[in-house]
C-alpha cells in the first residue's frame, strides 16, 4: 500500500510530462480526417450505393463479391507482387545509396542532394514525365513497353523506385551515421576489409532502419495509386490493375461506391495486419537495442 | 488563331471525360457529407438565381454568352431570376456531377451525354421529363434536329435539349500518303483490306490508334457491329438487354478486330499509344500511319497540334461498306451532342425551360460555328459557310443529316456499364481474351 503510493506519488511529481491533452488535437483532426472516413466506408461496405440517393444494405453481398471476383484475385496478386518487387528494388538501391551518403567527404553531400531532388516531386507530376518519356512513338526507348504486361509492371516498379528511393535513402544515410566509429575502428585493428565491415557491422546495426523502411515501403505500395492510373490504367487489359486501382474503378467510374468501399476495407485491414506482422516478427516493437552495451 | 489552337487541344481531353491527374482530388472530393461542390450551389439566398453545371472547357465560352444573354433577357424576366453558371473541369465532369447531385448543392441544370450517362440520375428520379415540354413548344420541337434529339432519350422519354455541335466518327486519311501510293479512301471492306496490304508494303501502318486510352478502339467495335448488323443491335444492348451481346453481328465484329489486330493494320505498339496526349494525332499527322477513325473533334485537333497537316494533308471520309452487312452504310456513330437536363429538385423549373430555349436560338448557332463546331440545330444548315471550314462543316452536317441512325457511343449509351467494358475491349484488343471470350464477358455484364 506504501509502496503503491509512494510510485503514484513520484510519477505525479515527475517534471516535464506533457498531460493527456496535449494530444487532443491530433486525436481530433486523425478522428475527423482518418477514422470516421474509415468507418463510413466501413459502414458503406455492407450496402449498395450509387452516389445518388439513400445507400441501401446488402448485408454481406460485397464482401462475398470480393471472394468471388476474379478480377480481384489477379488484383491481389498483382498487388503482393508489386510490393515484393518494390521493396526489393527499392531497399536494396536505397540501402546502398544510403549507406555511402553518410561517408564524411565533401561531393557525397553534393551528389546526396542531386539524388534528393525526385523527393520533392509530386507523384503526378513524376508520373506524366515517365508517360512522356515512355511514349512508344516519341519518347526515349520507342518500345511497346507500356503496351505489354510485363513491361507496364516493371515500367510501375521503375517509376514508384526513382520517386521513393531518395526518401528511403535519407533514412538509410541517417541509420548509418549513428553507427558508432569505435565499432568500425575496431574492425579495422581486427583486419576486416570494406565488404566484411559492411557485412558485420553496418547491416546489423541498421536492423531497425530496414525494418522502418520495409514498413513504409509495404504500406505505400498498398496505396500505390497515381502512377498506375497515369501511366497504365491497369493496363494493357487487366494487368495492372492493383488493389488501388480496382477500388477507383469500381467507385469512381462504375459508381458502385459499396463494392469500392469493399475493397478499401479490406486494404485498410491488410495494411494494418501486414504492418503489425512485420514489427512483430521482427522484435521491432520491443525496441531491443541493435548496438552492443548499449 | 492562338486561342482557337488552345481550344483545340484543351477540348481533345474533354469530350471525352478522362480522368488524369486530378484524380487524387477525386478521391477525396467523392466521399459523402465531404462534398464541395464550387462556391455557387443551390443553397437558395438570392431568390431567383439557379444554377447550371457545364464542362469546363473551352467551348465553354458559347454557354457563357448564353447565360449572359438570357439574364439580360425579357424571358428571364417573365420567369423571375437569372442563372449563374458553374464551370466544372473537364477531366472531374461526371465524379462532380455525381455527388453534387446526391447533395444540398445539387445544379439544377447541367450538362451531359444524354441516354446512359443520365439514366441512373432517371432512376433515381432526378430528372425532369421534358417530352412534353418539348412537344407544346415550337421553339424547342422544331429547333433541332430529330435524330439528335432522339439520340439522347431513354426509352422513347427526353430528358435533354441538345447544347453543343455535332461528334460523329469520321474516317480520317492522308491525303499526301494517298496521293503518293496512289490510294483512294476505301469504300468497302475488301478495299480497306486491300489497302492494308499496300499500305504495309510501303512500311506505312494502315491506322493510327490511341489505344491506351480504350475509347478509340471502342469507335471500331461501334462502326463494326452497325454495318454488320444494324443499329438495332446495340440499341438492343443500351435498352438493357446484356443477351443483345450474343448477337452474331458482335461476335463477327470482334473477329474482325482481331484479323486487323493480328495482320498489324494498327502497327505493333498501338497498346501503348495514346489519344489524349498527342500520340496517335502525331503519328497520323507525321505520315507514319495513313489512317485515323476518330470523332469530327480530329479536325481541330490537328489543326491545333499540326495546322499544316489539317489544312493541306487531312482527309476525311465515311466509315466503309460490309460485304453481306444488313447495316445502312449511311450510319452515323459517335456522340451526337452534348445535352442540358433539368434536375427534377430544381427551385425554378420555368426559369429552367426559358433558359434551355436559348440553346434553339440562332445567336447561339452562330457561336458554335465560330468555334468550329456544327450545331445540331434545324437552322444549322444556313450557317455552314460561315464556318471556319466550310467543307468539312458542310461534310459532317450533311453526313449526320441524312445518317438513319446515329449511335451514341456505348460507353455513353451504357453508363456504369461502360467502364467494364472498356475493360473487355483493351483484353480483346491487346490479345488477352478471343474474340468469343470478349462476347462471353460482355454478356455477364451488369
Amino acid at each position: 500500500m506504501s509502496t503503491a503510493a509512494t510510485r503514484r506519488r513520484t510519477s505525479d511529481t515527475r517534471v516535464g510530462r506533457p498531460h493527456v491533452v496535449w494530444a487532443l488535437p491530433g486525436v481530433l483532426f486523425f478522428a475527423f480526417f482518418a477514422v470516421v472516413p474509415m468507418a463510413l466506408a466501413f459502414y458503406l461496405s455492407f450496402t449498395t450505393w450509387d452516389g445518388l440517393g439513400d445507400p441501401r444494405p446488402v448485408g454481406l453481398a460485397n464482401w462475398h463479391r470480393l471472394l468471388d471476383d476474379p478480377r480481384m484475385t489477379q488484383s491481389l496478386w498483382l498487388t503482393v507482387l508489386l510490393t515484393a518487387a518494390s521493396w526489393a528494388f527499392q531497399t536494396v538501391v536505397a540501402l546502398l545509396l544510403g549507406v555511402w551518403a553518410a561517408g564524411p567527404q565533401r561531393n557525397r553531400a553534393v551528389l546526396s542532394a542531386i539524388f534528393f531532388v525526385p523527393l520533392l516531386l509530386s507523384s503526378t507530376a513524376v508520373a506524366l514525365l515517365f508517360y512522356a518519356l515512355l511514349d512508344p512513338n516519341f519518347g526515349i526507348v520507342q518500345k511497346d513497353i507500356l503496351g505489354s504486361s510485363s513491361g507496364a509492371f516493371l515500367a510501375i516498379v521503375f517509376v514508384g523506385g526513382w520517386q521513393f528511393i531518395p526518401f528511403h535513402t535519407l533514412i538509410y544515410q541517417g541509420g548509418a551515421r549513428q553507427i558508432p566509429q569505435v565499432l568500425y575502428q575496431a574492425a579495422a585493428i581486427d583486419g576486416a576489409g570494406r565488404y566484411r565491415q559492411f557485412f558485420s557491422i553496418t547491416l546489423p546495426q541498421l536492423r531497425n532502419t530496414v525494418i522502418t523502411s520495409t514498413v513504409l515501403i509495404v504500406v505505400g505500395s498498398l496505396t500505390y495509386f497515381e502512377t498506375v492510373l497515369i501511366l497504365t490504367k491497369g493496363g494493357p487489359g487487366t494487368d495492372t490493375a492493383i488493389l488501388p486501382y480496382l477500388m477507383y474503378e469500381a467507385g469512381f467510374k462504375s459508381y458502385d461506391f459499396g463494392y469500392a468501399s469493399a475493397i478499401a476495407s479490406f486494404l485498410v485491414l491488410a495494411a494494418t495486419g501486414l504492418s503489425l506482422l512485420l514489427v512483430r516478427l521482427s522484435g521491432f516493437g520491443a525496441m531491443r537495442s541493435t548496438r552492443e552495451g548499449m | 488563331m492562338g486561342s482557337t489552337t488552345s481550344s483545340a487541344g484543351g477540348r481533345t481531353f474533354s469530350r471525352r471525360r478522362l480522368l488524369g491527374a486530378g484524380a487524387t482530388t477525386l478521391l477525396t472530393t467523392g466521399l459523402p457529407g465531404l462534398t464541395a461542390c464550387g462556391s455557387g450551389g443551390g443553397a437558395g439566398g438570392d431568390g431567383g438565381t439557379i444554377t447550371a453545371f457545364v464542362y469546363g472547357d473551352d467551348a465553354v465560352k458559347v454557354q457563357q454568352a448564353a447565360v449572359e444573354r438570357f439574364n439580360k433577357s425579357a424571358a428571364a424576366k417573365e420567369a423571375g431570376g437569372t442563372v449563374k453558371l458553374e464551370k466544372v473541369p473537364g477531366s472531374d465532369y461526371s465524379p462532380k456531377l455525381r455527388t453534387a447531385m446526391g447533395s444540398p448543392s445539387a445544379p439544377d441544370v447541367f450538362f451531359n451525354w444524354g441516354g446512359g450517362s443520365i439514366r441512373a440520375y432517371e432512376e433515381a428520379g432526378k430528372l425532369v421529363d421534358l417530352t412534353d415540354t418539348i412537344e407544346n413548344d415550337p421553339v424547342l420541337k422544331d429547333g433541332f434536329l430529330p435524330s439528335v434529339l432522339a439520340a439522347g432519350d431513354l426509352k422513347g422519354r427526353h430528358y435533354g435539349i441538345p447544347m453543343r455541335g455535332m461528334q460523329p466518327v469520321i474516317l480520317f486519311y492522308n491525303k499526301s500518303v494517298f496521293a503518293e501510293h496512289k490510294l483512294r479512301p476505301p469504300t468497302t471492306w475488301d478495299q480497306l483490306l486491300d489497302l492494308n496490304a499496300k499500305l504495309k508494303k510501303a512500311n506505312i501502318t494502315p491506322f493510327a490508334l490511341g489505344g491506351s486510352d480504350i475509347w478509340p478502339e471502342l469507335m471500331w467495335l461501334e462502326y463494326l457491329v452497325d454495318r454488320i448488323g444494324g443499329p438495332e443491335v446495340f440499341r438492343r444492348i443500351q435498352d438493357g438487354d446484356a443477351q443483345g451481346w450474343g448477337d452474331p453481328a458482335v461476335l463477327r465484329a470482334a473477329e474482325m478486330v482481331k484479323e486487323l489486330v493480328d495482320d498489324g493494320a494498327f502497327g505493333d505498339k498501338f497498346t501503348s499509344v495514346s489519344y489524349v496526349n498527342g500520340g496517335a494525332p502525331a503519328v497520323f499527322a507525321k505520315g507514319r500511319a495513313a489512317m485515323h477513325l476518330m470523332g469530327s473533334w480530329e479536325y481541330s485537333t490537328q489543326l491545333g497540334k499540326f495546322p499544316d497537316f489539317a489544312e493541306q494533308h487531312l482527309g476525311w471520309a465515311a466509315f466503309p461498306e460490309i460485304e453481306g452487312g444488313t447495316g445502312d452504310v449511311r450510319n452515323v456513330v459517335g456522340n451526337p451532342t452534348n445535352y442540358w437536363s433539368v434536375n427534377s429538385r430544381t427551385r425554378n423549373k420555368d426559369l429552367a425551360i426559358a433558359f434551355l430555349k436559348e440553346a434553339a436560338s440562332e445567336a447561339y448557332a452562330r457561336d458554335l460555328i465560330d468555334l468550329g463546331d456544327v450545331p445540331t440545330t434545324s437552322n444549322a444548315a444556313q450557317l455552314l459557310d460561315s464556318a471556319p471550314n466550310p467543307e468539312y462543316a458542310r461534310f459532317q452536317y450533311d453526313m449526320v443529316e441524312k445518317a438513319p441512325a446515329f449511335t451514341l457511343s456505348w460507353d455513353q449509351a451504357l453508363g456504369e456499364l461502360g467502364t467494364p467494358m472498356h475493360t473487355e475491349i483493351g483484353k480483346l484488343f491487346a490479345g488477352k481474351s478471343s474474340p468469343a471470350e470478349f462476347v462471353a464477358a460482355c454478356k455477364e455484364l451488369k
